[in-house]
Protein backbone atom coordinates (compact mmCIF):
# COMPACT_ATOMS: atom_id res chain seq x y z
CA UNK A 1 0.00 0.00 0.00
CA UNK A 2 2.23 3.10 -1.13
CA UNK A 3 -0.28 5.56 -0.57
CA UNK A 4 1.69 9.06 -0.54
CA UNK A 5 -1.46 10.47 2.49
CA UNK A 6 -1.79 7.15 4.26
CA UNK A 7 0.35 8.74 7.24
CA UNK A 8 -2.39 11.64 7.44
CA UNK A 9 -5.29 9.67 7.18
CA UNK A 10 -6.64 8.25 10.66
CA UNK A 11 -5.94 4.84 11.35
CA UNK A 12 -8.98 1.99 10.07
CA UNK A 13 -11.80 1.79 12.03
CA UNK A 14 -12.05 -1.70 11.55
CA UNK A 15 -8.61 -2.51 14.30
CA UNK A 16 -9.93 0.28 17.25
CA UNK A 17 -12.88 0.75 18.85
CA UNK A 18 -14.82 3.88 17.86
CA UNK A 19 -14.79 6.46 20.85
CA UNK A 20 -11.04 5.51 21.30
CA UNK A 21 -10.15 7.06 17.77
CA UNK A 22 -12.06 10.12 18.37
CA UNK A 23 -10.57 10.83 22.03
CA UNK A 24 -6.94 10.17 20.44
CA UNK A 25 -7.83 13.11 17.34
CA UNK A 26 -9.39 15.55 19.44
CA UNK A 27 -8.08 18.69 19.98
CA UNK A 28 -6.71 19.12 16.57
CA UNK A 29 -2.75 19.90 17.10
CA UNK A 30 -3.05 22.34 14.12
CA UNK A 31 -6.28 24.48 12.76
CA UNK A 32 -7.41 23.09 9.93
CA UNK A 33 -9.93 23.59 7.59
CA UNK A 34 -12.76 21.92 9.53
CA UNK A 35 -11.75 23.09 12.79
CA UNK A 36 -11.99 26.88 11.69
CA UNK A 37 -14.96 26.70 10.25
CA UNK A 38 -17.01 25.13 12.91
CA UNK A 39 -15.20 27.57 15.79
CA UNK A 40 -16.93 30.02 13.85
CA UNK A 41 -20.23 28.26 13.63
CA UNK A 42 -21.65 29.84 17.20
CA UNK A 43 -20.82 33.17 16.06
CA UNK A 44 -22.69 32.58 12.74
CA UNK A 45 -25.41 31.07 13.71
CA UNK A 46 -25.90 33.53 16.73
CA UNK A 47 -26.07 36.15 14.13
CA UNK A 48 -28.26 34.49 11.77
CA UNK A 49 -30.94 34.21 15.15
CA UNK A 50 -30.31 37.85 16.67
CA UNK A 51 -30.82 39.00 12.59
CA UNK A 52 -34.15 36.95 12.32
CA UNK A 53 -35.33 37.73 15.82
CA UNK A 54 -34.74 41.62 14.94
CA UNK A 55 -36.76 41.01 11.80
CA UNK A 56 -39.43 39.59 13.68
CA UNK A 57 -39.48 42.16 15.88
CA UNK A 58 -39.68 45.32 13.22
CA UNK A 59 -42.48 43.12 11.51
CA UNK A 60 -44.19 43.45 15.19
CA UNK A 61 -43.52 46.88 14.79
CA UNK A 62 -44.96 47.42 11.76
CA UNK A 63 -48.10 46.91 12.77
CA UNK A 64 -48.71 49.64 14.93
CA UNK A 65 -49.31 52.87 12.78
CA UNK A 66 -47.70 55.71 14.08
CA UNK A 67 -49.89 58.02 12.71
CA UNK A 68 -53.70 57.79 13.31
CA UNK A 69 -56.68 59.21 11.38
CA UNK A 70 -58.70 59.51 14.42
CA UNK A 71 -59.53 62.87 16.66
CA UNK A 72 -57.36 63.61 19.17
CA UNK A 73 -57.56 62.35 22.50
CA UNK A 74 -57.73 65.72 23.95
CA UNK A 75 -60.39 68.39 22.77
CA UNK A 76 -62.35 71.84 23.89
CA UNK A 77 -65.73 71.04 24.81
CA UNK A 78 -67.08 74.53 25.37
CA UNK A 79 -67.54 76.32 28.66
CA UNK A 80 -69.58 75.36 31.66
CA UNK A 81 -72.63 78.16 30.64
CA UNK A 82 -73.38 76.10 27.54
CA UNK A 83 -74.56 73.14 29.38
CA UNK A 84 -78.22 72.43 30.78
CA UNK A 85 -77.93 71.21 34.44
CA UNK A 86 -78.69 67.35 34.86
CA UNK A 87 -79.09 66.87 31.09
CA UNK A 88 -76.45 64.54 29.32
CA UNK A 89 -74.71 66.40 25.94
CA UNK A 90 -74.66 64.34 23.32
CA UNK A 91 -72.31 67.09 21.00
CA UNK A 92 -69.36 64.86 21.25
CA UNK A 93 -70.86 61.27 21.40
CA UNK A 94 -70.21 60.26 17.61
CA UNK A 95 -67.20 61.83 17.44
CA UNK A 96 -65.47 61.77 20.58
CA UNK A 97 -67.11 58.64 22.62
CA UNK A 98 -67.64 61.27 24.78
CA UNK A 99 -71.50 62.76 26.83
CA UNK A 100 -71.28 65.59 28.97
CA UNK A 101 -73.04 65.82 32.30
CA UNK A 102 -73.43 68.78 34.35
CA UNK A 103 -74.83 67.30 37.45
CA UNK A 104 -76.62 69.16 40.28
CA UNK A 105 -75.70 66.45 42.46
CA UNK A 106 -72.88 63.89 41.25
CA UNK A 107 -72.58 60.43 43.39
CA UNK A 108 -71.02 61.87 46.37
CA UNK A 109 -73.83 65.04 46.61
CA UNK A 110 -71.75 67.72 45.02
CA UNK A 111 -72.83 69.85 41.72
CA UNK A 112 -70.07 68.73 39.63
CA UNK A 113 -69.39 69.20 35.74
CA UNK A 114 -68.13 65.03 34.25
CA UNK A 115 -67.47 63.64 30.97
CA UNK A 116 -68.62 59.89 30.77
CA UNK A 117 -66.81 57.89 28.56
CA UNK A 118 -70.19 56.27 26.90
CA UNK A 119 -68.88 52.60 26.48
CA UNK A 120 -70.76 49.96 28.27
CA UNK A 121 -68.44 48.73 30.29
CA UNK A 122 -70.59 45.21 30.09
CA UNK A 123 -69.08 44.25 26.33
CA UNK A 124 -68.13 47.53 25.21
CA UNK A 125 -71.19 48.51 23.16
CA UNK A 126 -72.25 52.37 22.83
CA UNK A 127 -75.63 53.02 25.62
CA UNK A 128 -77.89 55.47 24.21
CA UNK A 129 -79.49 58.12 26.44
CA UNK A 130 -83.01 58.02 27.42
CA UNK A 131 -84.07 61.51 28.17
CA UNK A 132 -87.45 60.19 29.34
CA UNK A 133 -86.55 57.79 31.26
CA UNK A 134 -83.54 59.34 33.18
CA UNK A 135 -81.14 57.15 32.29
CA UNK A 136 -78.42 55.73 29.91
CA UNK A 137 -79.01 52.65 28.21
CA UNK A 138 -77.17 49.79 26.27
CA UNK A 139 -79.00 48.59 23.56
CA UNK A 140 -77.11 45.35 23.66
CA UNK A 141 -77.70 43.87 26.38
CA UNK A 142 -80.19 46.18 28.13
CA UNK A 143 -77.57 47.52 30.84
CA UNK A 144 -78.91 50.12 32.46
CA UNK A 145 -76.83 53.37 34.08
CA UNK A 146 -78.04 56.72 35.88
CA UNK A 147 -76.73 59.84 34.12
CA UNK A 148 -73.69 60.52 36.38
CA UNK A 149 -72.88 56.63 35.05
CA UNK A 150 -73.56 54.62 37.78
CA UNK A 151 -74.93 51.02 36.71
CA UNK A 152 -78.14 50.14 38.30
CA UNK A 153 -79.70 47.26 36.09
CA UNK A 154 -78.20 44.73 33.46
CA UNK A 155 -75.33 43.04 32.95
CA UNK A 156 -72.49 46.02 32.99
CA UNK A 157 -70.27 45.15 36.45
CA UNK A 158 -69.66 48.51 36.79
CA UNK A 159 -70.55 52.01 36.44
CA UNK A 160 -69.04 54.15 32.94
CA UNK A 161 -65.59 55.63 33.02
CA UNK A 162 -64.91 59.12 33.27
CA UNK A 163 -62.37 61.03 31.23
CA UNK A 164 -60.17 64.02 32.98
CA UNK A 165 -62.10 67.03 32.77
CA UNK A 166 -60.38 70.82 33.87
CA UNK A 167 -60.59 73.86 32.94
CA UNK A 168 -58.31 75.78 30.73
CA UNK A 169 -56.76 78.76 32.58
CA UNK A 170 -56.72 80.59 29.48
CA UNK A 171 -59.69 80.97 27.94
CA UNK A 172 -61.83 79.05 30.73
CA UNK A 173 -63.10 76.24 28.32
CA UNK A 174 -63.71 72.93 29.85
CA UNK A 175 -61.12 70.25 28.26
CA UNK A 176 -61.61 66.58 28.13
CA UNK A 177 -58.11 64.29 28.19
CA UNK A 178 -59.06 61.07 27.17
CA UNK A 179 -56.02 59.34 28.02
CA UNK A 180 -57.13 59.40 31.54
CA UNK A 181 -59.18 57.72 32.40
CA UNK A 182 -61.16 56.92 36.16
CA UNK A 183 -62.99 53.87 37.50
CA UNK A 184 -65.07 53.86 40.14
CA UNK A 185 -64.71 50.82 41.80
CA UNK A 186 -61.53 51.63 42.50
CA UNK A 187 -61.69 55.15 43.95
CA UNK A 188 -60.14 57.26 41.01
CA UNK A 189 -63.52 59.14 41.01
CA UNK A 190 -62.42 61.15 44.31
CA UNK A 191 -59.54 62.58 41.67
CA UNK A 192 -60.03 66.36 41.76
CA UNK A 193 -59.16 65.56 38.23
CA UNK A 194 -62.17 63.40 37.72
CA UNK A 195 -65.13 66.25 38.06
CA UNK A 196 -64.93 69.94 37.48
CA UNK A 197 -66.67 70.91 41.26
CA UNK A 198 -68.89 73.52 41.13
CA UNK A 199 -69.61 73.79 44.53
CA UNK A 200 -67.83 77.55 44.52
CA UNK A 201 -69.29 78.34 41.42
CA UNK B 1 -58.47 -10.04 -28.00
CA UNK B 2 -60.70 -7.62 -30.18
CA UNK B 3 -59.37 -5.66 -32.67
CA UNK B 4 -59.40 -2.09 -31.74
CA UNK B 5 -61.54 0.64 -33.37
CA UNK B 6 -60.03 3.80 -35.20
CA UNK B 7 -61.17 5.08 -31.98
CA UNK B 8 -59.04 3.08 -29.88
CA UNK B 9 -56.19 3.46 -32.03
CA UNK B 10 -56.48 7.40 -31.58
CA UNK B 11 -56.07 6.58 -27.74
CA UNK B 12 -53.18 4.36 -27.63
CA UNK B 13 -51.45 6.99 -29.90
CA UNK B 14 -52.21 9.94 -27.03
CA UNK B 15 -51.19 7.91 -24.41
CA UNK B 16 -48.21 7.21 -25.87
CA UNK B 17 -47.01 10.42 -26.66
CA UNK B 18 -44.34 12.36 -24.78
CA UNK B 19 -46.68 14.71 -23.16
CA UNK B 20 -48.94 12.36 -21.95
CA UNK B 21 -46.40 10.09 -20.86
CA UNK B 22 -44.62 13.26 -18.90
CA UNK B 23 -48.01 13.72 -17.19
CA UNK B 24 -49.21 10.27 -16.28
CA UNK B 25 -46.03 8.40 -15.09
CA UNK B 26 -47.82 4.91 -14.89
CA UNK B 27 -50.14 2.55 -17.17
CA UNK B 28 -54.05 2.42 -16.07
CA UNK B 29 -54.55 1.53 -12.51
CA UNK B 30 -55.92 -1.92 -13.24
CA UNK B 31 -53.18 -3.62 -11.18
CA UNK B 32 -52.15 -3.26 -7.07
CA UNK B 33 -48.77 -1.67 -8.23
CA UNK B 34 -50.03 1.03 -11.02
CA UNK B 35 -53.06 1.57 -8.48
CA UNK B 36 -50.45 2.08 -5.75
CA UNK B 37 -49.09 3.97 -8.36
CA UNK B 38 -51.80 6.22 -9.15
CA UNK B 39 -51.91 7.27 -5.83
CA UNK B 40 -47.79 7.71 -5.12
CA UNK B 41 -47.10 9.92 -8.01
CA UNK B 42 -49.95 12.48 -7.26
CA UNK B 43 -49.20 15.28 -5.07
CA UNK B 44 -52.18 15.83 -4.05
CA UNK B 45 -53.38 11.98 -3.67
CA UNK B 46 -50.72 10.97 -2.11
CA UNK B 47 -51.61 12.69 1.25
CA UNK B 48 -54.27 9.67 0.97
CA UNK B 49 -53.50 6.32 1.89
CA UNK B 50 -52.83 3.82 -1.01
CA UNK B 51 -55.18 1.37 0.75
CA UNK B 52 -58.02 2.23 3.33
CA UNK B 53 -59.99 -0.24 5.88
CA UNK B 54 -63.37 -1.54 4.98
CA UNK B 55 -64.31 -0.06 8.43
CA UNK B 56 -62.78 3.76 6.98
CA UNK B 57 -65.98 3.71 4.62
CA UNK B 58 -68.70 3.07 7.55
CA UNK B 59 -70.42 6.64 7.27
CA UNK B 60 -71.98 5.65 10.53
CA UNK B 61 -68.40 5.48 11.75
CA UNK B 62 -67.04 8.26 10.44
CA UNK B 63 -70.30 10.62 9.91
CA UNK B 64 -67.63 11.93 6.85
CA UNK B 65 -67.07 15.37 8.84
CA UNK B 66 -63.64 15.60 8.48
CA UNK B 67 -64.49 15.35 4.85
CA UNK B 68 -67.01 17.55 4.59
CA UNK B 69 -65.29 20.22 6.63
CA UNK B 70 -62.66 19.49 3.53
CA UNK B 71 -65.36 20.16 1.11
CA UNK B 72 -66.78 22.91 2.98
CA UNK B 73 -63.38 24.56 3.11
CA UNK B 74 -62.71 24.24 -1.19
CA UNK B 75 -66.34 25.56 -1.44
CA UNK B 76 -65.81 28.60 0.71
CA UNK B 77 -62.26 28.86 -1.09
CA UNK B 78 -64.21 28.91 -4.53
CA UNK B 79 -66.95 31.55 -3.30
CA UNK B 80 -64.89 33.42 -1.63
CA UNK B 81 -62.38 34.10 -4.38
CA UNK B 82 -65.26 35.17 -6.72
CA UNK B 83 -66.36 37.98 -4.11
CA UNK B 84 -63.47 39.25 -4.02
CA UNK B 85 -63.50 40.32 -7.56
CA UNK B 86 -66.39 43.06 -6.33
CA UNK B 87 -65.71 43.22 -3.13
CA UNK B 88 -63.74 46.66 -1.89
CA UNK B 89 -62.46 46.40 1.75
CA UNK B 90 -62.58 49.79 2.64
CA UNK B 91 -64.53 51.64 5.13
CA UNK B 92 -66.28 53.90 1.95
CA UNK B 93 -67.23 51.14 -0.06
CA UNK B 94 -67.60 47.56 1.88
CA UNK B 95 -71.00 48.14 2.58
CA UNK B 96 -72.58 48.96 -0.43
CA UNK B 97 -70.06 46.52 -2.23
CA UNK B 98 -72.41 43.80 0.42
CA UNK B 99 -75.49 45.42 -1.26
CA UNK B 100 -74.40 45.20 -4.82
CA UNK B 101 -73.49 41.69 -4.55
CA UNK B 102 -76.73 40.61 -2.89
CA UNK B 103 -78.66 42.76 -5.40
CA UNK B 104 -77.54 43.67 -9.00
CA UNK B 105 -74.02 41.15 -9.54
CA UNK B 106 -75.26 37.87 -11.35
CA UNK B 107 -75.67 35.10 -9.05
CA UNK B 108 -76.79 37.20 -5.57
CA UNK B 109 -76.71 33.77 -3.56
CA UNK B 110 -72.55 33.91 -4.18
CA UNK B 111 -72.65 36.08 -0.76
CA UNK B 112 -75.23 34.03 0.77
CA UNK B 113 -73.55 30.19 -0.15
CA UNK B 114 -69.86 31.83 1.54
CA UNK B 115 -72.21 32.94 4.73
CA UNK B 116 -73.95 29.45 4.75
CA UNK B 117 -70.83 27.89 3.84
CA UNK B 118 -69.03 29.26 6.95
CA UNK B 119 -71.79 28.40 9.42
CA UNK B 120 -71.50 24.77 8.14
CA UNK B 121 -67.92 24.82 8.49
CA UNK B 122 -68.11 25.71 12.11
CA UNK B 123 -70.62 23.20 12.89
CA UNK B 124 -68.92 20.58 11.01
CA UNK B 125 -65.67 21.35 12.44
CA UNK B 126 -67.04 21.11 15.93
CA UNK B 127 -69.08 17.44 14.94
CA UNK B 128 -65.51 15.97 13.37
CA UNK B 129 -63.78 16.71 16.80
CA UNK B 130 -67.00 15.19 18.54
CA UNK B 131 -66.93 11.92 16.69
CA UNK B 132 -62.54 11.43 17.16
CA UNK B 133 -63.09 12.49 21.07
CA UNK B 134 -65.99 9.68 21.02
CA UNK B 135 -64.21 7.35 19.17
CA UNK B 136 -61.03 7.49 20.92
CA UNK B 137 -59.27 8.66 17.88
CA UNK B 138 -57.27 11.39 19.58
CA UNK B 139 -55.32 8.84 21.62
CA UNK B 140 -51.78 7.74 21.24
CA UNK B 141 -50.28 7.61 17.92
CA UNK B 142 -52.73 10.26 17.00
CA UNK B 143 -52.55 12.75 19.80
CA UNK B 144 -50.19 14.90 17.26
CA UNK B 145 -53.13 15.16 15.11
CA UNK B 146 -55.43 16.39 17.90
CA UNK B 147 -53.15 19.22 18.57
CA UNK B 148 -52.87 20.17 14.69
CA UNK B 149 -56.77 19.62 14.86
CA UNK B 150 -57.03 21.82 17.99
CA UNK B 151 -55.36 24.58 16.39
CA UNK B 152 -57.36 24.09 12.85
CA UNK B 153 -60.53 24.66 14.75
CA UNK B 154 -59.24 28.15 16.33
CA UNK B 155 -58.44 29.15 13.00
CA UNK B 156 -61.74 28.32 11.95
CA UNK B 157 -63.13 30.35 14.23
CA UNK B 158 -60.67 33.27 13.43
CA UNK B 159 -61.67 32.95 9.81
CA UNK B 160 -65.48 33.38 10.82
CA UNK B 161 -64.82 36.13 13.35
CA UNK B 162 -63.24 38.02 10.76
CA UNK B 163 -65.06 37.43 8.14
CA UNK B 164 -67.98 38.81 10.48
CA UNK B 165 -66.51 42.35 10.07
CA UNK B 166 -66.36 42.15 6.20
CA UNK B 167 -70.39 43.11 5.51
CA UNK B 168 -69.58 46.37 7.96
CA UNK B 169 -72.96 47.14 9.17
CA UNK B 170 -74.05 48.00 12.65
CA UNK B 171 -73.97 43.91 13.70
CA UNK B 172 -70.44 43.38 12.26
CA UNK B 173 -69.29 46.37 13.42
CA UNK B 174 -70.30 45.54 17.39
CA UNK B 175 -69.88 42.03 16.79
CA UNK B 176 -66.29 42.65 16.21
CA UNK B 177 -65.66 45.65 19.21
CA UNK B 178 -67.11 43.15 21.37
CA UNK B 179 -65.32 40.47 20.69
CA UNK B 180 -61.74 42.69 19.74
CA UNK B 181 -62.38 43.52 23.32
CA UNK B 182 -61.41 40.55 25.03
CA UNK B 183 -57.75 41.24 23.71
CA UNK B 184 -57.62 44.43 26.19
CA UNK B 185 -57.21 41.62 28.74
CA UNK B 186 -54.60 39.87 27.42
CA UNK B 187 -51.55 39.13 29.84
CA UNK B 188 -48.94 41.60 29.82
CA UNK B 189 -49.67 42.24 25.93
CA UNK B 190 -52.78 43.90 26.83
CA UNK B 191 -53.12 47.43 28.20
CA UNK B 192 -56.05 46.30 30.82
CA UNK B 193 -54.95 42.30 31.29
CA UNK B 194 -52.57 41.14 34.36
CA UNK B 195 -48.94 42.30 34.16
CA UNK B 196 -49.30 45.44 31.66
CA UNK B 197 -49.38 47.91 34.84
CA UNK B 198 -46.02 47.09 36.05
CA UNK B 199 -44.28 47.56 32.57
CA UNK B 200 -43.53 51.53 32.78
CA UNK B 201 -40.81 54.27 32.19
CA UNK B 202 -39.39 55.90 34.98
CA UNK B 203 -39.59 59.56 34.40
CA UNK B 204 -39.15 62.76 36.39
CA UNK B 205 -42.54 63.50 36.94
CA UNK B 206 -43.91 60.27 37.35
CA UNK B 207 -44.00 57.22 35.03
CA UNK B 208 -45.12 56.08 31.91
CA UNK B 209 -46.81 52.97 31.05
CA UNK B 210 -45.25 51.35 27.92
CA UNK B 211 -48.49 49.10 26.89
CA UNK B 212 -51.53 51.49 26.97
CA UNK B 213 -54.51 52.16 24.31
CA UNK B 214 -52.66 52.71 21.52
CA UNK B 215 -49.67 50.32 21.98
CA UNK B 216 -50.48 47.05 23.02
CA UNK B 217 -52.08 43.50 21.01
CA UNK B 218 -55.30 45.29 20.76
CA UNK B 219 -54.25 48.13 19.11
CA UNK B 220 -51.64 45.93 16.34
CA UNK B 221 -55.23 43.66 15.48
CA UNK B 222 -57.40 46.97 14.85
CA UNK B 223 -55.00 49.18 13.30
CA UNK B 224 -56.17 51.87 15.88
CA UNK B 225 -58.08 52.76 19.49
CA UNK B 226 -61.75 51.21 17.88
CA UNK B 227 -62.81 49.77 15.06
CA UNK B 228 -62.24 51.60 12.14
CA UNK B 229 -61.26 52.17 8.70
CA UNK B 230 -57.80 50.10 9.12
CA UNK B 231 -59.58 47.57 10.89
CA UNK B 232 -61.24 46.40 7.99
CA UNK B 233 -58.54 46.44 5.97
CA UNK B 234 -56.66 44.17 8.46
CA UNK B 235 -59.48 41.32 9.15
CA UNK B 236 -59.71 41.61 5.00
CA UNK B 237 -56.00 40.84 4.86
CA UNK B 238 -55.56 38.10 7.56
CA UNK B 239 -59.51 36.62 6.09
CA UNK B 240 -58.23 36.05 2.63
CA UNK B 241 -54.73 35.48 2.92
CA UNK B 242 -53.35 34.99 5.99
CA UNK B 243 -55.28 32.44 7.50
CA UNK B 244 -56.24 30.85 4.60
CA UNK B 245 -52.59 29.86 3.91
CA UNK B 246 -51.63 28.66 7.35
CA UNK B 247 -55.41 26.56 7.11
CA UNK B 248 -54.22 25.22 3.82
CA UNK B 249 -50.43 24.07 5.24
CA UNK B 250 -52.33 22.66 8.49
CA UNK B 251 -54.80 20.98 6.49
CA UNK B 252 -52.11 19.04 4.35
CA UNK B 253 -50.47 18.02 7.28
CA UNK B 254 -53.71 16.80 9.20
CA UNK B 255 -54.23 14.59 5.87
CA UNK B 256 -50.90 13.09 5.82
CA UNK B 257 -50.55 12.41 9.31
CA UNK B 258 -54.10 10.48 9.29
CA UNK B 259 -52.13 8.39 6.85
CA UNK B 260 -48.57 8.29 9.08
CA UNK B 261 -50.67 7.54 12.15
CA UNK B 262 -52.40 4.48 10.80
CA UNK B 263 -54.89 5.52 8.94
CA UNK B 264 -58.85 6.05 9.43
CA UNK B 265 -60.85 4.64 12.20
CA UNK B 266 -59.48 1.43 12.93
CA UNK B 267 -57.44 -0.16 15.89
CA UNK B 268 -54.29 0.46 15.59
Amino acid sequence: MADPKADKLPPSRGAVPVNYQIVAEYPPKQITRRSFMMSWAGVAWGTFAAANGVGGLACLRFMLPNVLFEPPQVFKAGKLEDYEWDKPDERFKQTQKAVMVKLRGDWNKKPAMVALDITCTHLGCTPNILFSESKIKCPCHGSGFRFNGINFEGPAPRPLERYKVYIDPVDGQIVVDKTKKFHYETGDWNSPDCTVDLSTA
Amino acid sequence: MAKKGELGQVWDYVVNTQVWRSIMRHGYPNSPRNRSLAVLANLVLHLHPIRLRKSGLRVRYTWCMGGITFFLFLELTITGLLLMFYYRPTAEYAYVDIEYLRADVPLGVMRELHRWGAHAMVISVWLHMMRVFMTGAYKPPREFNWGVGVILLVLTLLLSFTGYLLPWDQLAMWAVTVGTNMARATPVMGHEGPGAAFIVLPTEGGSISVIHQASDVRFGLLGGRFVGAPTILRFYVLHCVGFPLVVAFLIALHFWRVRKDGGISGPL
